[in-house]
């Protein structure tokens, strides 16, 4: 017990350290950015209600002041009241919140049961026009912009073949296209990645030897390939969660999905620093737990890498 | 890189020998002939970013209300041709993707030149100082890739207000950990090695042994970060400028081009998707140079 806590604790204190840098820096640019008072009154309003108001909010206090606050009350996930929807920042962001993981969640499936079969294949047929034309595939993939593979899924398979509805959240049909310009780019990525770490596990001794003894090819790469070919996956498919993340932020904007990434953009816009920071805080978070897992997972992968 | 040390150490004695282990005879002709075309596309790219006024047709800024949002056609009604279309002002779209040419390429090569100095620095400063400065700036490149940078980028942005510079130095600052990492784990290696401790026993100070044996030995693994780094930057200054964050209307840039064409994507489809296609053109090629010059630089970068 006492080695896995040695294992987890350097990064658990660095995830923790991680966290307060990327709050911090939110605070101080959300800060810079100007007062959000006379936004949120009408022309008119008079100086005293200005002053009222910016009173309320906390925002005529010196600003470490304000910092010591904000610290302290997100380690109890109180990060104020919204501005522009005036009720708890917390409640807002995890309204929104089901949409993005509906939406991440669908498109990391999908990446990951379309992309490790196609690597797979891809490995075991090398150089074979499937391998070619998968791998191809996922040269493009990976180096298509986001925005542009939503407008052109929409263009094609939307407007042109009315397959899809263009934008919103509904049904499960409203969901294939964020999905699939979302997972793009992690399917693309594992594709390759899977490909290649199989044809590093079949190059090694004990897949000559499992074949030397007779056993058939399919026994050879699922009882021997898979479980050695899945580690650099697994590490690769934990780094994709966070521009999974970065990627939501674009993907809801075209798709106009109602998620946290949309949320934040407008909340930028809106200067409502609550609602800003409290999708900059959980999405550090949520990364940072991900991380975290795929490090225990990590472990239970690979024995000689567990502490005694 | 006029040093006698060889340009690319390999970082573990044995990773040099795994490159050219398998690789079918016409599937590495085929991988040159499609590097070779990248290459090309790029140059072309370059060459139509500096000639801009020469190669395109029309001023791209040039609008035609009889002309509005044309298909592409060789004879339009205001009586020229546009190749690729116009837009809904009437612009012409061809002469705006080569205009488009000149932003993203300007924006991604200042941005790379930003995020190198900055990253390759803080790299080379973490690898050779170690211990509470190596902590520092690894625990800064965790915190930063621990986080979808764009977030932050439109934060900073939305306070800056859009411009030109903010731009660059936004798309810059996002890329600084990649040469920092690879950087700070390659000075790692080399501090260890004789000739260091031979320098520095001999009276060359830190600056000398950095400036003129670290960095031409660990040139080669720069100029592969910044290829790959100069696809991301032109991506990121597109993306930023289609969310109205980048560069801004009417100067045209890939990213608000796509924006603008979205609300005609049912009647004038060619509006978004040229400068979209050449977009993802230019990241392709851009990026698949990187990844052949780091197969012929540096193979131990693999899977960075």
């Amino acid at each position: 017990m006492r080695g896995v806590l040695g294992f987890l604790a350097p990064k658990l204190l660095r995830a923790l350290i991680a966290v307060w840098l990327v709050t911090t820096v939110v605070f101080i640019v959300m800060r810079l950015s100007g007062d959000p008072v006379p936004l949120l009154l009408p022309p008119d309003a008079p100086t005293s209600e200005i002053y009222r108001v910016r009173r309320e909010l906390g925002l005529d206090r010196p600003l470490p002041v304000q910092y010591a606050t904000f610290l302290g009350n997100a380690l109890r996930g109180d990060f104020g009241r919204s501005i522009h929807f005036r009720e708890p920042a917390w409640g807002v962001v995890v309204r929104y919140l089901p949409a993005t993981l509906e939406l991440g969640l669908t498109a990391f499936g999908l990446a990951l049961v379309v992309a490790v079969p196609i690597g797979m294949l891809s490995a075991i047929k090398r150089n074979s026009a499937v391998d070619q034309a998968a791998m191809g595939v996922a040269l493009v993939g990976q180096s298509a912009p986001t925005f542009f593979l939503g407008i052109f899924f929409i263009l094609t398979l939307s407007l042109w073949a009315g397959w899809f509805p263009t934008s919103g959240r509904g049904g499960w049909e409203h969901l294939v296209l964020p999905a699939l310009t979302l997972g793009a780019f992690s399917m693309a990525s594992i594709a390759r990645l899977t490909r290649s770490a199989v044809l590093d596990v079949l190059r090694q001794d004990f897949v000559r030897t499992a074949r030397a003894k007779g056993l058939p090819e399919a026994a050879v790469v699922m009882k021997h390939t898979l479980k050695n070919a899945a580690l650099p996956v697994v590490t690769i498919t934990g780094l994709q969660f966070g521009t999974l993340l970065g990627g939501a932020v674009v993907t809801e904007t075209v798709f106009a999905w109602p998620g946290i990434g949309r949320l934040a953009i407008q909340s930028i816009y809106n200067r409502d620093y609550p609602i800003v920071q409290c999708t900059v805080f959980l999405s550090a978070v949520l990364f940072i737990v991900l991380n975290f897992a795929i490090d225990l997972l990590y472990g239970v992968l690979d024995p000689r890498i567990r502490p005694r | 890189m006029a040093s006698s040390i060889p340009a690319s150490v390999p970082v573990d004695g044995v990773a040099g020998v795994e490159a050219p282990a398998v690789r079918g005879g016409a599937r590495a002709l085929r991988t040159r002939r499609l590097v070779v075309a990248g290459g090309l596309f790029v140059l072309a790219l370059g060459l139509m970013a500096i000639a801009a006024p020469w190669v395109a047709p029309q001023d791209p800024l040039r609008q035609s209300l009889r002309a509005r949002l044309a298909g592409p056609t060789l004879q339009a009604s205001d009586g020229k041709a546009h190749l690729l279309g116009t837009d809904h002002l009437g612009r012409d779209v061809l002469s705006r993707v080569v205009w488009g040419s000149r932003v993203s390429l300007t924006v991604g090569f200042a941005a790379v030149l930003v995020g190198g100095l900055l990253g390759s620095t803080l790299g080379i400063l973490a690898g050779y100082r170690g211990g509470f400065t190596d902590s520092v700036v690894m625990t800064i490149a965790d915190a930063q890739l621990a986080f979808p940078f764009i977030l932050l980028a439109i934060g900073i942005i939305a306070v800056l207000g859009p411009s030109f510079t903010t731009l660059i130095v936004v798309i810059g600052l996002s890329g600084w950990v990649g040469y920092a990492r690879v950087l700070r784990s390659q000075v790692l290696v080399l501090r260890s090695r004789e000739f260091v401790d031979a320098i520095h026993a001999l009276g060359g100070s830190v600056a000398r042994v950095v400036l003129g044996h670290i960095v031409p030995n660990v040139f080669s693994s720069l100029v592969v970060v910044a290829t790959l780094e100069l696809a991301r930057s032109i991506v990121l200054e597109a993306t930023l400028s289609f969310l109205g964050l980048g560069i801004q209307p009417p100067t045209p840039s890939w990213g608000v081009m796509v924006q603008e064409g979205r609300e005609y994507l049912h009647s004038a489809w060619w509006i978004s998707t040229f400068p979209g296609l050449v977009l993802m053109l230019t990241s392709l090629a851009v990026s698949r140079t990187g990844d052949w010059l780091r197969d012929l630089l540096d193979p131990t970068l693999r899977g960075e």
